[in-house]
Formats: structure tokens, C-alpha cells, sequence
């Protein structure tokens, strides 16, 4: 077991004292590897909780720098950061609200190349991508190397998010297909989004990643949780493994990574 | 009669207040052996009502508690 020091105990005592996380909870907390892919509004709050928890190893990836349309709702930049990467700005943060966590960053446009070396050896995936085809390339490639995610997406005023256990339970592909044909649903930077509902969600996704490591509760798993913020009603759609999945079923026809059109890959 | 139940594991807990003498406790048990015995001093107040009534509600079992010539609380509980 690990020796806490008294500043740790102090530091994690209300997770200790929570039945379901305890000691042995917070453990495996400072153990854990995460990674975020996407230091935007989903992965802002993401990894500030994620390095206010313990996690012990955080991976983030992004290539973007920070650009003062974001700050309205990537709540781990400041106005200070405007044209620094934003892994970087992140990674600051996180280190500065506790020292104990290891941030690795990624400053790199996650494609197919790239993906399986920069998530391989981590333990849970919090997707915060801002479009349709990092999302079906993140979810092949847990599927492919057997990592629990959470897969997250925020428009306008409304929220969706699921959890997938490659192999146990329903992967995005098994709701959805494939990628919607491009610009027929619009983009943040196009429709707009509530700043507040990027926290509500990447923090949900945060709690799940939490919730995994640890063991507490149950996961968001076989469901689809949606929310619309404008009267705050919240939806649980129950969703199956499906027999007819092209990647994860058992006659699967995706048998490899590939980059779908608009996702510009710029691996050197 | 004194209790004659040896604690394997003691924490003098006089000063540590709530919540971090509950912590303490839980960071003492997750060191030992279900069935062992551990022992606690407690602040009087909210120390000896909050930290005996959580370690029940986990389950281990509060053998003995008596208060001292100095107010404070000698607990003895066994870990579920």
C-alpha cells in the first residue's frame, strides 16, 4: 500500500472518506493512466478533475493553440494563453492544482498513423473531439486495443455521452455506423454551443473515467445519456451490443484504422 | 472492569479533528488484517460521536469505548 503523506491525506480525504473510493480507491487513482483527446470544452474540465483527483499519469492531445473564441467555455485556458498550445496551457493548469500527477502531452492531430502508439498503455479514454470522424477513429481504436471510453459531444444547448467496455458492451459503431456525410450536421464554431454545457459534460465524462478506475457505481455503459440545458431534461436511451456491428460484432468489416475524408492528418 | 481486549493497531487521534481523524482511521484499517483490533484516542464532542458511528455504518464493530480522566475517548474496534 501506498504511504500517504499527511498533505496527500489531507488532499484526498474527501475521497477517502467516501465508502466506494477509500483508501484503496484513491490508490488506484494515483496509479491510473488517462488520456484526453482534446484539450478543448470537453477536455478542459475533464483534466482539471482528472488532476484534482490523483490521477497519476494524464495524457492529453491536442494540436491547436488557444484562441480567445475559446475561453468562453475552455475553462482550462486563460486570457494570458492566447496563441500557446493547448496542451501546454492545460498541462499547467493541471500541474498547478496538484503537483502529484504526471501530464504528458501530445501536441499532435490524432489520425490513424498516430493513434494506436499515443493511446496504447493507457487505461481509460476520455473522448472530447470536436468532430464526427476523431470520434469513429477513437472509438476503432479502443475497440482495437481494448480500452474503456467515454465517448462525449455538446452542441448548441444539448449533451450527449456514453461509456463503452470494448467487448462487453455497446461501442459508438453499434449505434452509429459511420460518420454523418460532411456538413450535414454543423460544428460548435457554426452552430454555437452554451459555454456551461461543455463543463456539465466533460465533467460527467470525467466522474465516468473516475468511476472506472476506482470501481465505484455503474457505468454510463449501454446507454446514451443526452441533456438539453434549456429546461434541463435529461434522457437515458438504452442502447445493445449489436450482432450486426462492423467492428465490434462477430463478422466484423473493419478490420483496421483509416482516416475518413476531412480529417487532415499532419504526421511528420 | 477495564476491557482486557489488546489492540493490535493504535492511533492516539487527541487534536485531529473531523474529518481527518475518521481518514486516519480508515487509512489504519486498510493496514490491517480483518479481525484485528484497532484501538483510538478521540477528542470528546463531535470526535467520539461522528468517528464510532461511521466506522459502524462500514461494518466493523465498536468493542469498547470509555472516556478518560482527561476527557478524551479510548475506543476499541475490530475490523470487519
Amino acid at each position: 500500500m501506498i504511504d500517504f503523506t499527511e498533505e496527500q491525506l489531507e488532499r484526498y480525504s474527501r475521497h477517502i472518506l467516501l465508502d466506494d473510493v477509500g483508501v484503496a480507491g484513491q490508490e488506484k487513482l494515483l496509479q491510473a493512466k488517462v488520456i484526453i483527446v482534446g484539450a478543448g470544452g470537453l477536455g478542459s474540465p475533464a483534466a482539471l478533475y482528472l488532476a484534482a483527483a490523483g490521477v497519476g499519469t494524464i495524457g492529453i492531445v491536442d494540436s491547436d493553440v488557444v484562441e480567445v473564441s475559446n475561453l468562453q467555455r475552455q475553462i482550462a485556458h486563460f486570457s494570458a494563453d492566447i496563441g500557446a498550445a493547448k496542451v501546454e496551457s492545460a498541462a499547467a493548469k493541471m500541474q498547478a492544482i496538484n503537483p502529484d500527477v504526471e501530464v504528458r502531452t501530445y501536441r499532435e492531430y490524432l489520425c490513424a498513423a498516430n493513434i494506436r502508439k499515443i493511446l496504447a498503455g493507457y487505461d481509460f479514454v476520455i473522448d472530447g473531439t470536436d468532430n464526427f470522424p476523431t470520434k469513429f477513429l477513437v472509438n476503432d481504436a479502443c475497440v482495437f486495443l481494448n480500452i474503456p471510453f467515454s465517448h462525449g459531444g455538446i452542441l448548441r444547448f444539448n449533451g450527449q455521452t456514453m461509456t463503452v467496455v470494448p467487448g462487453q458492451t455497446a461501442c459508438y459503431r453499434c449505434s452509429f455506423r459511420s460518420p454523418p456525410p460532411p456538413d450535414a450536421v454543423p460544428s460548435c464554431a457554426q452552430a454555437g454551443v452554451l459555454g456551461a454545457v461543455a463543463g456539465m459534460l466533460g465533467t460527467i465524462q470525467a466522474a465516468e473515467a473516475l468511476k472506472h478506475i476506482t470501481g465505484a457505481g455503474e457505468l454510463l455503459t449501454n446507454t446514451l445519456l443526452t441533456f438539453d440545458a434549456r429546461t434541463m431534461a435529461f434522457r437515458r436511451i438504452r442502447l445493445k451490443k449489436q450482432e450486426s456491428c462492423p467492428l465490434c460484432g462477430p463478422h466484423p468489416v473493419i478490420t483496421e484504422l483509416a482516416d475518413v475524408e476531412r480529417t487532415v492528418c499532419t504526421v511528420q | 472492569m477495564k476491557t482486557a481486549i489488546r489492540a493490535d493497531v493504535f492511533q492516539d487521534l487527541k487534536g485531529v479533528g473531523c474529518p481527518m481523524n475518521l481518514v486516519k482511521t480508515k487509512v489504519a484499517f486498510a493496514k490491517m488484517e480483518s479481525g484485528q483490533i484497532l484501538g483510538l484516542i478521540l477528542d470528546n464532542g463531535p470526535p467520539i460521536n461522528n468517528v464510532p458511528r461511521s466506522v459502524i455504518r462500514e461494518g466493523h464493530e465498536i468493542l469498547s469505548q470509555e472516556q478518560l480522566a482527561d476527557g478524551t475517548w479510548s475506543v476499541l474496534i475490530r475490523k470487519a
